[in-house]
């Protein structure tokens, strides 16, 4: 199958810096309707029968999140648009901010529109600090074309944090703290910033609600699979010929975006959302991308037959313990002891009783870690434990 | 009642991080004596803005040189051979990870992932992009930051 741009449909079509170009396209009209035509639960409910599930990792069915902050009592509610894009080897969010800030505006608006909300941030990484005044122009141009409406947009920008990506810590950001995971409930559909009922979607998840709410749910849920709909921006990297950023109908198989369209050869095995995401070897490369099977935040880094898994591992382990926000034990503690004994078995100097430690402290720190980051780091480790078992035992001591 | 009394502080409080960032980008890191006016003007103690000026990378409560190189060492990178950017960049400059250079022109440091794995090996230069790195074109590009 080709790529289906839906969520691109604007990218390198119309020029990204001038609004008129954009509206020439049919832009804000979405927004036009969302506001003439119809009431914020009506709003909701398109959002909610279309079958959009957030697109930065967790896949929360993303017109229930803004149902319940709608319905949430709150003299102050508050959107965020997640632009963080930490997850390593993802850049599809880059992308987007570049090629077409102004149908992510309009997202960002209808969200308003449909909780009642009156202000809203835009949370970019530090990395991204050059897309700053793009974004920023892209704002001003919305706002002298009335289209804020009295919305106040405002971009926050990151510190270098990986932990910020992550909600609650993301917040805390916001609120001049320490980016570190909070304790749910309650949840920020209830009580997120300042205490005040928000929701926060991913950059792609808001570029699909334009055409949502313009071509209608039915229009937008013909695509996909039972449990994901549309479409999925995939970052292709690592070891294939045409690294860049796809969008296809979510459920296609990897194989079609790893060896058709990047072009991969000699393919090993491949990691599909990041160093919190899942690794499968090159004979599960027909695996549906989708919720039901592997996704995340759509990062795919393709390693070659030439790559040490341990090695792979052992990196993907290192980042984690590095970027723990260090609140929960669990997560601070693991990571680092991971780090460490994946080291070892790198250097030919495992144990077998190491690689039971190993398994029994991955349940262990999914059970019980405060956030995501610590739930799905052993991720990684587990998968090649499956897959690769032999690569771990011939590195054990003699 | 509570309206102003209670919302008023929260803002503030918020303006902590980007009070930081215009201390980072004016002095390069965030001197103590700004951590104790900040922690004064806000009313937060002292100990609460150290905790959150230390806890970000892009925030530094040492000195940095002019200019802060960072090189992505997250995997999609590795894959196209960081390293040898690392090496290079280390060769250029005479100096280890994390150093500044005597002149103070430069610090060298890594970073994880950047978001620009689709030009790997990359890299920043302050807020410069620099993208399919090799260890060729390092000389060039660090020639025309001052
Ligand atoms: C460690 C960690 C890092 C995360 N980083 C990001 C990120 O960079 N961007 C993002 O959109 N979501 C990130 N998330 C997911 C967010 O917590 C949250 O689920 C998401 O922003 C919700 O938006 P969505 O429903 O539209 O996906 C991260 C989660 C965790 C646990
Ligand atoms: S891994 Fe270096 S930019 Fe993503």
């Amino acid at each position: 199958m080709p790529q289906k741009r839906v969520v691109l449909k604007n990218c390198e079509v119309i020029d990204p810096k001038r609004i008129d170009s954009h509206l020439e396209s049919g832009g804000f009209k979405a927004l036009s309707k969302a506001r003439g035509e119809m009431t914020p639960e009506q709003i909701t409910n398109e959002v909610k029968a279309s079958g959009l599930r957030g697109r930065g990792g967790a896949g929360f069915p993303c017109g229930i999140k803004w149902d319940g902050a709608r319905t949430a009592p709150g003299a102050n509610k508050y959107v965020i648009c997640n632009a963080d894009e930490g997850e390593v080897g993802t850049f599809k969010d880059r992308y987007i901010l570049e090629k077409d800030p102004f149908t992510l505006i309009e997202g960002i608006l209808i969200a308003g529109q449909a909780i009642g909300a009156k202000q809203g941030y835009i949370y970019l990484r530090a990395e991204y600090h050059y897309l700053l005044d793009h974004l920023q122009s892209a704002i001003d141009q919305a706002k002298q074309k009335g289209f804020l409406n009295g919305f106040s947009l405002e971009i926050r920008e990151g510190v270098g944090a990986y932990i910020c990506g992550e909600e609650s810590a993301l917040m805390d950001s916001i609120e001049g703290k320490r980016g570190e995971a909070r304790y749910r409930p309650p949840f920020p559909t209830t009580s997120g910033l300042w205490g005040q009922p928000t929701i926060i979607n991913n950059v792609e998840t808001l570029m699909n609600i334009p055409p949502i709410i313009l071509n209608g749910a039915d229009w937008f849920s013909q695509m996909g699979t039972e449990r994901s709909k549309g479409t999925k921006v995939f970052s292709v990297s690592g070891d294939v010929a045409r690294p860049g950023v796809y969008e296809i109908v979510l459920g296609s198989p990897l194989r079609e975006l790893v060896e058709e369209l990047a072009m991969a050869k000699d393919v090993k095995m491949v990691q599909i959302g990041g160093a919190t995401g899942r690794i499968l070897p090159y004979d599960k490369l027909d695996t549906p991308l989708a919720f039901e099977a592997v996704l995340g935040a759509g990062a795919v880094t393709v390693y070659n037959e030439s790559r040490d898994v341990i090695d792979i591992v052992h990196r993907t382990m290192e980042f984690l313990a590095e970027e723990s926000c260090g609140k929960c034990t669990p997560c601070r503690q693991g990571t680092e002891v991971m780090a460490e004994v994946l080291d070892k078995f790198h250097k030919g100097e495992g144990s077998l009783k190491e690689l039971q430690n190993l398994e029994a402290l991955s349940s262990a720190m999914m059970l019980s870690s405060l956030c995501g980051l610590g739930q799905a780091a052993p991720n990684a480790v587990m998968d090649s434990l499956q897959y690769f078992r032999n690569d771990y035992e011939s590195r054990v001591a003699k | 009642m509570a309206g102003k009394g209670v919302i008023t502080p929260q803002k503030d409080r918020s303006d902590l991080i980007v009070r930081l960032q215009e201390a980072q980008q004016r002095y390069g890191y965030v001197p103590e004596e700004v951590i104790r006016a900040l922690a004064d003007s806000l009313n937060i103690p002292v100990h609460e803005v150290y905790g959150v000026a230390s806890f970000y990378s892009f925030l530094s409560t040492r000195p940095l040189g002019r200019n802060v190189i960072r090189v992505c060492k997250s995997l999609p990178c590795y894959l196209k051979s960081a390293e040898m950017i690392m090496e290079a960049v280390q060769k250029e400059l005479g100096i280890g990870l994390g150093e500044t250079t005597p002149d103070g022109r430069f610090t060298f440091q890594l970073t994880n992932c950047i978001g620009l794995c689709d030009h790997a090996p990359a890299m920043l230069i302050n807020q410069d992009t620099h993208v399919d790195l090799t260890p060729e074109k390092i000389k060039q590009i660090l020639k025309s930051y001052q």
